[in-house]
C-alpha cells in the first residue's frame, strides 16, 4: 500500500521486499491467540489452573465458533443477520438431551462406544431437526424481508419469540437437567492440572469440524461458489449458479451446526432452558462482530478469544467476565473497525 | 392551544382521536373511576411505558436505529434514585439529585455508545447495544454492594407520597385521597409532559432530518447534514427521556431489581409494543401499550378459558396455555411487521 501511487490499482505490484511487521500483518489475528494464552500464563500464577482454564476456555470457544460460523456465512452470503438464530440452539440442545434421555440404557453404560453412539445419535437427530426448522424458518421468517436490516432484526427476534414459546410448549416450562454420558464423567490429570474429559471432546469435535468447514470452502466446488458469493452475489448470479439455492443450503447446515453446538452445550453445562440460546447468542454477536462478518476463519479466532478471556478472566476476577469480552470487542473494532478479517466490505 | 400542546401533529383520525381522548381521561380519572391499588398500579405503568415506549420509538421509528439497550438507560434513571435515596437519606432533594445523575449517566453512556458504533450498520450497531446492555444488567446484579444485586433494593420516599399520608378527612368524590394518589398523579402529569415534549421534538425540524436520514442516510448525508450528529443526539435524547421515565417508575413503585428495570423481557415488550402500535408516529406508543397491557391481563384469562375448552383435542390446549399468550403476540408481531409495517395507528390513518 505504501508504494502505491495515487491512480494505481489496491493491487500494485510492489517492487521492495516487505517489511517484517508488513508480512505479519495479515497474521496478526492469528497470533492474537497465542499472545492471549501467554498473557493468560503470566497472570494465573499456578500452572495447572493456567492448562485447566486454558483447555475449559478453548471448549467453549469451539462451541461458539460451532454456532457462529453459520451464522457468519449466511451474513456474508446473502447480508442477512438472523438474531433467531439462538432457537436453533434451543432447539437442538432440547432435541439432543430428549434423544440422550430416551437412550439412557446406552449412556450410562460404561462402554465408549455405546456412549459415544448415544451422543452421536443425539447429535445427528438435532441437526436434522434443526436443518429442517431452518429451512422453514428461512422461507417463512427471512425470505420476505431480504434487503431491509431494520425488518429483519425485528421479524427474526419475532422468530425468536415463537420459537422459544414452542418449546415451552414442547417441553414444559421446566429447565431439564442432563448428566454426561458415563465415560466422558469425570476428570484426567495432565502435568497436574485437572482437565474435564468432556472439554477435551469438545475441543476435538471443534477442530475436527473447522478443519472439515475450511476443506469444504476451500477445495470443492461448492465451497468456491459459497466464496465467491460472499465477495460478490451478483456476479455468480451472472455466471449461472442459482446463488439462492446456495444460500439455503448454507442457511440449513448454519442451523443445523447451530443444533449440534446447543447439543455440546448443553452437555458441557448440564442443563437446559428455553432461553438458553439468546444468552449464547450475546457471545456468538461478540464473535461474529470482531471476527470480521461473513469470515469463517475470523469467526473462529474470534470465538477462541472469547473463549479463553471469559475463563481467565472468570478465575482473575469474576465479576467481569462477561465484561472482558466486551472489552475485548471495543479493543478490537478500535483496532480493525471491520473486524479482524472482513470479507466483505461494508456496504 | 391543542396544536401549540400537540405541536401540530393531530391523530388525523376520528377513531385516532376518539380512542386517545378515552385513554387520556381514563388515565387521568383512574384513582376516581377504578378504585382498588391493582388498578392503579396498571395506570401508573401503562402511562410509565407509554413514555418509554414513545422515546424507543424516536429511536426506532424516526431515526431508524435499532438498539437494545433501551432497558439499560431505563434501568440507570431507576437505580440512580434508589442509590440516591439510600445514601442520602429520603427526602424530595434525593429524588431530584438521584434523578438527575441518573439521568445524566444514562446520556452520557448513550452519548459514547453513539460515538463509538453508530458509524457501523445497522445490524452491528443493534448487536453492539444487545451485548452492552446484557453485560450491565451483568455487572449491576453482582454489584451487590451498590445495587443490591438480583435482589434489587427498596426505596423510601417522602411520607407525602405514600399510602399512609392523608391530605383530607372527607372523601373526595367518594374517594378517600391518600398519598399513594399524589404519587399517581405525579407519576401521570410528569409522562404527559415528558410525552408531549417528546412529540415537539418529532416534529420540530430536528425530527424531519431524523426521518429523512432514516429514509436515506446517503442522500441526507449530501444534502448536508451530518447524520452521525443528529444520530447520536437521537440516541442521546432517547436515552435521557428513558432514564427520567426509569426514575418515575423507581418512585412510584418504590423498589427497583434487574428483572423490572433491566430484564431482556422488557426490551421484547417494548419492541413488540413499537411495532405493533405502529412506528414513527408517538401516537402508536400510546395506543400500543394500552393494547399489550389489555391483552396481557385479559388474553391470558381468555386463552384459559380457550385452553380448557379445548382440552380433549392433543396439542391446542398447550397452544393456548395462558402461559402461552407471548408466542401469540409474536406470531401478530411477525404479522404486523410484514402486512402493517405502520401499526394500528398508520392503518387507521390510512383509513381517515
Amino acid at each position: 500500500m505504501t508504494l502505491s501511487t495515487e491512480h494505481a490499482p489496491e493491487h500494485a505490484p510492489k517492487m521492495a521486499r516487505l517489511s517484517l511487521s508488513e508480512r505479519l500483518q495479515p497474521w496478526l489475528p492469528v497470533l492474537l491467540v497465542p499472545a492471549l494464552v501467554l498473557a493468560g500464563y503470566l497472570m494465573i500464577s499456578s500452572p495447572s489452573s493456567w492448562l485447566t482454564l486454558t483447555v475449559s476456555g478453548l471448549a467453549m470457544g469451539m462451541m461458539i465458533f460451532v454456532i457462529a460460523s453459520g451464522m457468519t456465512l449466511v451474513f456474508g452470503l446473502m447480508d442477512v443477520i438472523n438474531f433467531g438464530h439462538g432457537a436453533f440452539v434451543s432447539f437442538g440442545a432440547f432435541v439432543g438431551v430428549s434423544v440422550l434421555l430416551a437412550l439412557s440404557g446406552m449412556t450410562g453404560a460404561p462402554s465408549l462406544m455405546l456412549n459415544l453412539l448415544a451422543v452421536g445419535a443425539a447429535m445427528l437427530a438435532a441437526m436434522a431437526v434443526t436443518g429442517v426448522l431452518g429451512l422453514g424458518f428461512e422461507r417463512i421468517i427471512v425470505r420476505p424481508v431480504y434487503g431491509s436490516h431494520l425488518k429483519q432484526i425485528l421479524v427474526t427476534m419475532g422468530g425468536l419469540i415463537v420459537a422459544e414459546q414452542l418449546i415451552h410448549v414442547i417441553w414444559g416450562g421446566e429447565e431439564i437437567f442432563i448428566g454426561r454420558p458415563e465415560m466422558l464423567k469425570g476428570s484426567v490429570t495432565v502435568f497436574g492440572a485437572t482437565l474435564e474429559k468432556y472439554r477435551l471432546v469438545a475441543v476435538g469435535l471443534g477442530l475436527v469440524l473447522f478443519v472439515i468447514m475450511r476443506a469444504v470452502l476451500r477445495n470443492t466446488k461448492l465451497g468456491l461458489i459459497v466464496r465467491a458469493g460472499v465477495e460478490n452475489p451478483e456476479m455468480v448470479q451472472a455466471m449461472g449458479y442459482h446463488i439462492r439455492r446456495v444460500f439455503v443450503l448454507v442457511f440449513v447446515a448454519g442451523s443445523a451446526l447451530a443444533g449440534l453446538g446447543g447439543v455440546m452445550w448443553a452437555l458441557y453445562q448440564e442443563m437446559i432452558t428455553a432461553h438458553m440460546g439468546m444468552e449464547i447468542m450475546i457471545l456468538v454477536f461478540i464473535v461474529v462482530i470482531i471476527g470480521g462478518l461473513g469470515s469463517v476463519e475470523g469467526c473462529f479466532i474470534g470465538a477462541l478469544l472469547v473463549g479463553l478471556m471469559q475463563n481467565y478472566t472468570a478465575f482473575l476476577e469474576p465479576k467481569l467476565a462477561l465484561i472482558s469480552n466486551i472489552a475485548l470487542m471495543v479493543a478490537i473494532l478500535m483496532w480493525r473497525p471491520q473486524g479482524m478479517m472482513p470479507v466483505i466490505k461494508a456496504k | 392551544m391543542i396544536r401549540f400542546f400537540l405541536s401540530g401533529d393531530h391523530p388525523q383520525s376520528r377513531v385516532l382521536t376518539a380512542l386517545l381522548l378515552v385513554i387520556l381521561v381514563t388515565l387521568a380519572l383512574a384513582p376516581f373511576l377504578f378504585p382498588g391499588t391493582r388498578s392503579l398500579e396498571t395506570a401508573a405503568r401503562i402511562c410509565i411505558f407509554i413514555v418509554l415506549v414513545a422515546s424507543y420509538d424516536l429511536l426506532l421509528g424516526y431515526a431508524g436505529i435499532v438498539s437494545f439497550a433501551h432497558t439499560m438507560f431505563f434501568g440507570m434513571g431507576a437505580y440512580g434514585v434508589a442509590i440516591a435515596t439510600q445514601r442520602m437519606g429520603t427526602g424530595y432533594d434525593a429524588m431530584i439529585v438521584g434523578t438527575v445523575a441518573g439521568t445524566a449517566l444514562a446520556a452520557v453512556f448513550a452519548l459514547g455508545i453513539a460515538l463509538f458504533s453508530l458509524r457501523v450498520r445497522a445490524i452491528f450497531f443493534a448487536m453492539i447495544t444487545l451485548a452492552i446492555a446484557s453485560a450491565v444488567g451483568v455487572l449491576v446484579s453482582q454489584l451487590s454492594g451498590i445495587t443490591g444485586g438480583e435482589d434489587g433494593m427498596n426505596i423510601r420516599i417522602p411520607r407525602e407520597l405514600t399510602p399512609a399520608f392523608r391530605p383530607f378527612d372527607e372523601p373526595v368524590l367518594g374517594l378517600r385521597i391518600t398519598g399513594r394518589h399524589l404519587n399517581y398523579y405525579l407519576v401521570f402529569f410528569s409522562c404527559l409532559i415528558m410525552f408531549l415534549v417528546l412529540l415537539r421534538v418529532v416534529n420540530s425540524p430536528f425530527g424531519r432530518v431524523l426521518q429523512a436520514i432514516r429514509e436515506n442516510a446517503f442522500r441526507a448525508e449530501a444534502i448536508g447534514y451530518r447524520v452521525v450528529y443528529y444520530r447520536a443526539m437521537a440516541t442521546v435524547l432517547s436515552a435521557a427521556v428513558a432514564a427520567l421515565a426509569g426514575a418515575v417508575f423507581a418512585i412510584w413503585l418504590r423498589y427497583v431489581g434487574p428483572a423490572t428495570t433491566l430484564g431482556v423481557e422488557i426490551m421484547l415488550d417494548i419492541l413488540l409494543i413499537v411495532v405493533i402500535g405502529g412506528m414513527g408516529t408517538m401516537y402508536g406508543a400510546v395506543i400500543g401499550t394500552v393494547v399489550f397491557v389489555l391483552a396481557q391481563n385479559y388474553l391470558k384469562d381468555w386463552m384459559g378459558g380457550a385452553s380448557d375448552a379445548t382440552s380433549f383435542l392433543p396439542l391446542v390446549p398447550d397452544l393456548l396455555n395462558p402461559d402461552r399468550w407471548l408466542m401469540w403476540l409474536g406470531i401478530l408481531f411477525i404479522l404486523s411487521v410484514y402486512f402493517f409495517p405502520s401499526g394500528v395507528v398508520g392503518r387507521l390513518r390510512g383509513k381517515a
